[in-house]
């Protein structure tokens, strides 16, 4: 379905080298009691690639994003992480592997300002005892210095800097998103998984989303996989995208190659399901 | 050390000079800061004498030639500053352009001037100059300072500024001794800086500058308000408009004070509240604004709160402007403003960030006098001046202690005016432009042989005060169908004084009557709206409201009344008015970059509602072509209403004869 072969990588159609496979997914299937949520899905995401999951209301791609970060595990099938099998994880666990997220309906402090927020991003950054951090001396106070700077230039990354101090519960929601953004890219992630980062945006914001999902993937080298509803700008992003529809996997590809793939066609005008 | 008589005869006939001057003199004193990632970035006059001769160097080995213009397109930061002087060390005329200016724009000034180097701020700015690139052939090298997302472009022709100024460093020893040569050539006469006028009328036209005119007008300004290098500036206007190059680059070198870059233009309010400024400049529309959103945000606060506001304003609007102008003020007076300042006042100007202002200036437009006197009864030293691109700002400026809201001030230091027949402003000065880039006809019209140069404004001097009042541009000045005197500024500025209202353009040259294209200000009849329980899901459906209507036509009725006091200009009374549905625009090409109403676009592009307002309908259906801020265009559709106003006095038989 792909020209993609085995572990070599390829080029993008805007001249960008992808890497080997980071994040292999063979058969996997995860269910809900009775409810078949995923059924036997198989694709990888690839160093340095943006890669889409597309696919109409319930075809499982939210939950395909959680198999991802670890917070389901499948029933069957395998997870390998950079060449290794991966087992059950707590949420720390999977971020210290370098992966961060964004949320569909968004989780910050709302009461905490944008600067605290994106700090707590860092948290796994953070090594200095609870005494050291509680008497603010030596090590504690080396790190956060350290800890704001990488934070600061993830605020002029993103055009923040006009809400620093500004508590986070009194932003509109575009710029929450934006937050978002800057919270997982404070973990200096490996990938970066985007949960419809573009929801409920107008246009506008779409644009300066979108700009900043490909500055972060241009800039950063960041893997990205991300799930969105609209078309355009998956069209417009993503190097490959995966559609899945009531839990299968229905096509792999270019955006070019989905676009024209009749099962995608069908599964998004809506034909008789038997 | 700014006490030199005569700059040229101490060997300071140039920026660059200026600079090493500084360097030697106030070596450690900061000379630009700069807010990134959250911290003020400093630089000594040593340390940016040193990053400018470095990017000087670095042009030198790109190839700039003396005579080469180069373009510089970005926000207010200490590079973009640095690089308008290294281009004059190099020789080169530096040409700043407003950042916000869409391609073609940019196309027209880059083609006219025949930039061969262009500066761009970041990624936006070099997409622009790319875009614009097959019409305009000159542009051979792009140097851009913000790094970000420019990795994937064609470098053939294009480097980062740090770059730039890594191989200038480079390459001191084989460069330096012909950096030097070309430094010394710099004399008195030659070329300083090129500015593009902002054209209300016509094509831009590019302003030529010599180092005289920047350097004399400097030090005279500078010793009228007593500048010294311990004084502060925030540099946030634009770096196209001539004023920026004065404040931020002129008197910044020649007194050698400290010019503040804010972080981005959204955190402009902020840093200008941790930096407090001692010298500030601001058109009217920044000190309104400050003021709607202090009045805004009053109406939230505690009944007690309240209280305290009202009435020690009251006592400021009462004794504070006499206290400011060192007039005797009674005893009580004084010790009620004291109380009021360690309550209201001093907290208040911190919040603005005006504590440690000690000159302040706004110009531009006319301002309001309730605004001005705002500032002014809180014991901040705000002050008008008159100025225009070719006079290199300074026509007019008030003395500390003889400020109006009404005038305009007394003549500069070193600045001759005389006023012709018809009423138009004529000035002779040392900052007097030495001629429109090629364009011989035009300089020719504008400067007589013996330097007298036409404002196009319509003024006179007060007789017992000598201070300059104007009244209008004098081309816009005109006459009513029966031969009454038609100021239209004059009633747009005083319809502009309420806080409601952010634009109007009040059209009746050659009609029988005036009528009135009103633009509502979204900020604060916004906030009404809000507070009345006003639902409303757009600009538009906000500025037909009814409601809004009835208190736009409130407004339109004192107008009148005051209009009508003026004999002269009773005429002038609008006779019927309709609310705008889109916000005037530079992008759409109703204002210019400044903000000043393009009269002929208007007439041309609303005709459909000129024509409404003059034919008696009650309503008119319109669209409009808007350009959105990525380029596209769009149509907004609307069905204006227009309502009749009464008119006072003389004027009111006037009408009847007219209809």
């Amino acid at each position: 379905m792909t020209q993609v072969q085995a572990n070599e990588g390829y080029i993008t159609a805007d001249g960008r080298q992808i890497g080997g496979v980071v994040m292999d997914l063979r058969d996997i299937t995860l269910r809900f009691g009775g409810v078949e949520a995923i059924k036997k899905i198989s694709f990888d995401i690839r160093q340095g690639e943006i890669r889409a999951i597309i696919g109409p209301n319930g075809a499982g791609k939210s939950s395909m994003l959680n198999v991802i970060s670890g917070f389901y595990v499948p029933q069957e099938g395998e997870v390998w992480f950079k060449g290794e099998k991966r087992g059950p994880m707590k949420p720390y666990e999977v971020a210290r592997l370098g992966i961060a997220r964004t949320f569909q309906n968004i989780a910050l402090f709302d009461g905490m300002t944008v600067l605290d927020n994106i700090m707590t991003g860092r948290l796994n950054k953070m090594t200095s005892g609870f005494f050291s951090q509680a008497i603010w001396w030596g090590r504690a106070e080396r790190e956060e210095i350290a800890n704001r700077e990488q934070v600061e230039k993830i605020i002029d990354f993103l055009e923040i800097q006009n809400i620093r101090k500004t508590p986070v519960g009194r932003l509109p929601y575009g710029l929450k998103k934006r937050v978002e953004l800057a919270r997982a890219l404070a973990a200096e992630p490996q990938i970066l998984l985007l949960d419809e980062p573009m929801a409920g945006m107008n246009v506008e914001e779409k644009e300066d989303m979108s700009r900043f999902i490909l500055d972060v993937n241009d800039e950063f080298g960041t893997t990205i996989a991300l799930i969105e509803h609209d078309m355009g700008v998956v069209m417009d992003l993503s190097d490959r995208v995966v559609v899945m529809d009531y839990g299968r996997k229905i096509g792999d590809g270019t955006p070019d190659e989905v676009r024209n793939n009749q099962e995608v066609i069908d599964a998004y005008l809506g034909v008789a399901h038997d | 050390m700014a006490n030199v008589a005569v700059p040229a005869q101490a060997g300071l006939h140039s920026i660059p000079a200026l600079l090493a001057r500084n360097a030697d003199r106030l070596g450690n004193r900061p000379a630009y800061r700069e807010k990134e990632f959250g911290i003020w970035q400093s630089w000594t006059w040593a340390q940016a004498a040193d990053e400018v001769r470095a990017l000087a160097l670095g042009m030198l080995n790109l190839g700039l030639a003396p005579g080469d213009h180069v373009a510089i397109i970005g926000r207010n930061r200490p590079m973009h500053y640095w690089s308008m002087i290294a281009a004059q060390m190099c020789g080169a005329v530096p040409v700043p352009l407003y950042q916000d200016a869409v391609a073609e724009e940019m196309a027209y000034v880059l083609g006219n001037c025949g930039a061969r180097f262009v500066i761009c701020g970041d990624q936006e700015q070099v997409d622009k100059v790319l875009e614009i690139q097959g019409d305009v052939k000159t542009v051979q090298q792009i140097i851009y300072t913000d790094k970000r997302g420019m990795r994937k472009y064609d470098h053939t022709h294009m480097n980062a500024l740090s770059d730039v100024q890594a191989e200038g460093r480079a390459a001191e020893t084989r460069l330096a001794a012909e950096l030097d040569s070309r430094i010394k050539a710099l004399d008195y006469d030659s070329t300083c800086v090129m500015l593009y006028t902002s054209g209300t009328t016509g094509k831009p036209k590019g302003v030529v500058l010599s180092n005289r005119n920047i350097i004399e007008t400097s030090r005279n300004t500078s010793q009228f308000d007593k500048l010294t290098d311990r004084d502060e500036v925030l540099a946030y206007l634009p770096m196209a408009w001539v004023g920026d190059f004065i404040f931020s680059v002129g008197q910044a070198t020649w007194t050698g004070f400290t010019v503040n870059c804010p972080e981005s233009a959204a955190t402009m309010m902020t840093d200008l509240r941790e930096i407090g400024p001692t010298y500030f400049f601001a058109p009217p529309r920044v000190f309104e604004g400050q003021l709607t959103n202090v009045m805004i945000r009053m109406e939230d606060a505690g009944r007690f709160k309240q209280w305290l506001f009202r009435h020690f304003m009251a006592v400021a609007n009462r004794v504070g402007p006499a206290l400011l102008d060192n007039k005797p003020v009674g005893m009580m007076d004084r010790l009620s403003y004291n109380l009021g300042k360690l309550l209201i006042y001093g907290p208040l100007k911190n919040t603005l960030g005006y504590s440690r202002i000690r000159v302040g200036y706004t110009a531009g437009e006319a301002i309001g006098p309730e605004i001005f006197d705002f500032y002014r009864s809180l014991g901040i030293n705000l002050k008008q001046l008159y100025g225009q691109t070719e006079a290199s700002v300074f026509i007019t400026q008030q003395p500390d202690g003889q400020v109006r809201s009404d005038t305009v001030g007394v003549p500069s230091p070193g600045v001759e005016l005389r006023i012709a027949e018809n009423g138009e402003v004529f000035y002779r000065s040392p900052g007097t432009f030495v001629e429109y880039f090629n364009n011989p006809e035009s300089t020719a019209s504008t400067k007589d042989a013996e330097g007298w140069v036409a404002t196009g404004d319509a003024g006179f001097f007060e007789p017992d005060t000598g201070h300059l009042r104007i009244i209008d541009r004098a081309k816009d000045v005109g006459r009513m169908a029966d031969g009454s005197m038609f100021a239209p500024k004059y009633v747009e500025n005083k319809l502009k004084f309420y806080p409601n209202i952010l634009e109007a353009v009040v059209l009746g040259n050659g009609r029988d009557y005036c009528t009135a294209m009103i633009n509502i200000d979204l900020n604060a009849v916004g906030n009404w709206a809000e507070r009345n329980n006003i639902a409303y899901a757009s600009y538009q459906e906000l500025a037909g409201h009814p409601q809004v209507y009835a208190t736009i036509r409130q407004h339109v009725d004192a107008v009148n009344k005051s209009v009508a006091e003026d004999p002269m200009l009773s005429g002038c009374q609008i006779h019927r008015f309709l609310v705008l549905h889109k916000e005037l625009d530079p992008d759409d090409g109703e204002m210019t970059r400044t903000r000043k109403v393009r009269r002929a676009v208007i007439n041309d592009k609303f005709a459909d509602l000129v024509a409404a307002l003059y034919d008696g309908s009650d309503s008119v259906y319109t669209e409009t072509e808007v350009t959105y801020e990525d380029g596209r265009k769009g149509k907004i559709k609307a069905t204006l209403k227009i309502e009749d106003v009464p008119v006072f006095g003389a004027a009111s038989q006037q009408k009847v004869a007219a209809e």
